[in-house]
């Protein structure tokens, strides 16, 4: 990013108040607006507010928007290329694990037009034999890091986590961000920590981990720190922003999914710069995922509806997209045995 | 690119007969006339019905044949009773929720999306909430025992024409009124097909008449002798003939005219959420709306970040087949009315503001104009000053909350306002100044029937809706 970029953000965001607020900004570049708490607190609390009245309005009006036809094959097919096929539980075995990674290269064994999903999410002891499960299917790995879910543990445990997935050969990391450090108003910490992980997924060779920093909304509660933390993560070095870990209620909302375009899109057109965004949890019938895609359609445009800009954190919304896809080919619903259980 | 492909909704529902008489004491009766009026759709310019155009005689017998329900059955009803007849409306209304939204749509050219989710939830919802008053007019605070007025006389327009015969009639009635009621002349079908819902809840002979016919039907109706009451709903300018043909007269009148409301943007406010608000106050139902936001006061400060996000917001309207569910902009209501938004926009651009409109095709058949502001525009222009009726919005600037408000107090009209801060002494304070009949605090165009609804100034005068709206149809003098 160019100063002159840098300052247009730092600048075109933040609203000084008096002339020694300007003053002060302006010499002031992005990275000092992480210098200190006080001017990360400055700036994202300088950010328009979201009603909620207004956002829950507007998703509940797209959520009418009627998708048929050739516009609902092509929003299955998008959106099965957008699942990070997930499992995320105490009893992961590599029986599990390989069997998922099975599904997420071929979901329909019957149907071999069904694209592939765009990962697979497990916890860091399974990379390893997902990534060999995976070969070179371009199915992606991503692995949950930082102490996942509740982050609760040190930044040496957290930054060792992630250096562990990444060289087991995970391709993407999601984090979890300290909201106990967030909500308590210490955004230095939740910044740093997020640079710490940025560093860690490095590689040799230049080809890093994609970073997808988990901001769990549900516990953020208000649209508000969601849009700030939004900035947050984006601000630390953040490649996607993702809604939530699928282990606190609520989850992902559209709404909230909302809230983080709206952010990935202000962001680009200040920096120039593409961050993706996943809402995860909760996601669990074809029509939950056609009203992400439209949200997206409508809010950031285009650019952001292919798998490298947005993802479906999900596991059971594939049987369901599968299933949908079938029945718009032959006209009708097969049983839920035809469809493999992984 | 994820294109949505045509989602129409299905035109089998609704069953338009190729041509409608008079509805008068809860018969279908010809008219003695033989002018007839076509009624189109305003998407395709197609002729979807004819009706009868209503001369003085027709109107002197819809008016007798209220008068014989109020005498005889009408108003001697307790209200409890008045209210059963109600209720069995407004739930006939909701089983016939989707055809009757299908139908608005043809006749008027709105979004089904509209028609669906705001007409028609809105029709049944005044029925069903005056129909609750109906036995508790005593507790109304307009006296113990509030008389009905006899026979109302309604006039209503064509931009929410089912709803507005719900504004008009279901307060009436609760009140012990009858009715003669005369839709518009481009959107009658929905009002004939009140008319069988009356027959269908088997409502009194009388009790509801329609009267189809343009201005001068109007003229004789609300001119007939024997009337009480009449209340109008249009513009300003046939307001004050009414007004000035029913003064001394007795009648009762209540006008709902027209409105050139400000929608005022602080530099605090919800960014994203404001731009919505503005979208859904000037574009909402093509900006067909007398409340409609269709002046936008922005603080200085974020004039430019507040028209880039509402630019690539319209950009995104669609707009086409008013049946096609994803629709959010529809066809305008009528060539004429097509004529006079271009009048005025054109004379917005010659007196200097600068236009910019969405690009979006414009089909071949009917009526349109693309979603369109204009900014650089000064209180003195006629497109901030006049009522355009339509999808255009005039963008002003302001640099204090005293400046908003005395721009916004600014215009012959005070029918609406809205206010988008997030500071919530600063609403009040607003409200407080603004002499406007419905402030709205981050959000705009919100209808519900507990709210009373009317204007300041030359928006009219009376309230509809509410505990308020009752006034209007009760004799409140002491006995």
């Amino acid at each position: 990013m160019s100063p002159d970029v840098l300052l247009r953000l730092w600048f075109g965001t933040i609203r000084p108040v008096g002339d020694a607020g300007v003053v002060s900004t302006l010499t002031t570049p992005l990275a000092e607006v992480a210098a200190t708490n006080a001017t990360l607190r400055a700036f994202l609390h300088g950010l328009p507010g979201v009603d909620r009245v207004g956002a829950d309005q507007r998703t509940a009006m797209l959520g009418t928007r009627s998708i048929k036809t050739t516009a609902k094959a092509q929003a299955i097919d998008l959106a099965i290329s957008m699942v990070d096929l997930t499992t995320l539980e105490g009893a992961d075995t590599l029986g599990k694990v390989r069997a998922m990674c099975a599904k997420a290269v071929r979901p329909d064994p019957a149907d071999p037009s069904v694209p592939k999903v765009a990962a697979v999410c497990v916890y860091p002891d399974l990379v390893a034999p997902a990534v060999e499960a995976l070969g070179r299917s371009g199915v992606r790995v991503a692995s949950v890091a930082t102490g996942f879910p509740s982050g609760r543990t040190s930044l040496e445990v957290k930054v060792r986590d992630t250096e562990l997935a990444v060289a087991a050969g995970a391709h993407e990391i999601d984090m979890v961000i300290d909201r106990g450090a967030f909500l308590s108003g210490d955004y230095r910490k939740v910044f740093d920590e997020i640079a710490a992980v940025r560093s860690a997924c490095a590689r040799d060779g230049g080809d890093d981990a994609h970073l997808k920093v988990i901001l769990e909304t549900g516990e953020l509660a208000t649209y508000d720190n969601v849009r700030r933390a939004s900035w947050l993560a984006m601000l630390a070095g953040a490649d996607f922003i993702k809604t939530s870990t699928g282990k606190v209620a609520p989850a992902a909302t559209l709404p909230v999914t909302l809230v983080m375009l709206e952010a990935v899109r202000d962001f680009r057109s200040q920096t120039g710069r593409m961050i993706g965004v996943k809402p995860a949890g909760g996601i669990r019938t074809t029509k939950d995922a056609i009203k992400y895609l439209v949200l997206v359609n409508e809010t950031t445009g285009p650019d952001w509806l292919t798998p490298e800009w947005f993802r479906l954190g999900a596991s059971s919304l594939l049987n369901d997209l599968l299933m949908q896809r079938q029945k718009l080919t032959t006209g009708r619903y097969a049983g839920p045995d035809y469809f493999t259980l992984d | 690119m994820f294109e949505y492909a045509p989602a129409p909704e299905s035109r089998d529902v609704v069953d338009i007969r190729p041509s409608y008489g008079l509805f008068i004491n809860g018969e279908w009766a010809d008219a003695l006339g033989d002018a007839r009026e076509k009624t189109i759709n305003p998407a395709s310019e197609e002729v979807l019905a004819e009706f009868a155009v209503a001369s003085e005689a027709d109107v002197d017998r819809a008016v007798s044949a209220a008068r014989k329900a109020y005498d005889a059955v009408w108003g001697q009803m307790p209200g409890r009773e008045r209210a059963k007849y109600l209720f069995r409306i407004a739930r006939i209304i909701q089983e016939r929720a989707r055809e009757l939204a299908v139908l608005e749509s043809l006749d008027n050219g709105k979004p089904i999306r509209e028609s669906r989710d705001v007409d028609l939830p809105l029709v049944a919802a005044h029925f069903f909430y005056y129909a609750g008053w109906a036995d508790k007019l005593g507790y109304a605070g307009l006296g113990a025992d509030p008389r009905p007025l006899g026979v109302a006389a309604q006039v209503i327009p064509w931009n929410f024409p089912l709803l507005m015969l719900a504004w008009k009639i279901a307060p009436a009635l609760a009140c012990g009124n009858t009715v003669v009621l005369k839709p518009a002349e481009t959107t009658p079908l929905t009002a004939l097909a009140f008319a069988e819902i009356c027959r269908q809840a088997d409502l009194p002979p009388g009790v509801v008449n329609i009267v189809t016919g343009a201005g001068e039907t109007g003229q004789a109706l609300v001119n007939h002798p024997d009337v009480n009451k009449v209340a109008f709903t249009g513009s300003t300018e046939v307001g004050r003939l009414i007004a000035r043909s029913v003064a001394g007269s007795g009648k009762k009148l209540t006008l709902e005219l027209g409105g050139k409301a400000a929608n005022i943007v602080f530099d605090d406010a919800a960014l994203d959420q404001a731009v919505e608000g503005i979208v859904n106050g000037i574009f909402f139902n093509q900006g067909h709306v007398c409340c409609a936001g269709s002046r936008l006061l922005v603080q200085e400060s974020i004039e430019g970040e507040l028209l880039d996000a509402l630019k690539r917001r319209l950009s995104t309207l669609r707009m086409g087949d008013p049946l096609d569910k994803n629709t959010d902009i529809g066809a305008i209501n009528s060539s004429a009315q097509l004529a006079k938004i271009k009048e005025l926009s054109d004379a917005g651009e010659s007196e200097g503001a600068a236009r910019w409109s969405a690009s979006c095709p414009i089909p071949e058949k009917g009526f349109w104009f693309p979603p369109t502001l204009f900014t650089g525009v000064a209180q003195s222009h006629r497109i901030a000053r006049e009522e355009i009726f339509g999808p255009v919005l005039s963008v002003l600037t302001f640099r204090t909350p005293a400046e908003a408000v005395e721009k916004a107090n600014n215009s012959p009209y005070g029918l609406s306002a809205g206010v988008w801060t997030e500071k919530g002494s600063r609403i009040l304070w607003m409200a407080d100044k603004l002499r406007a009949g419905v402030v709205w605090a981050n959000t705009f165009n919100k209808f519900d029937p507990t709210s009373p609804f009317g204007g300041y100034k030359e928006s009219g005068y009376g309230r509809e809706g509410g505990r308020h709206g009752l006034e209007a149809y009760l004799d409140v003098r002491p006995m």
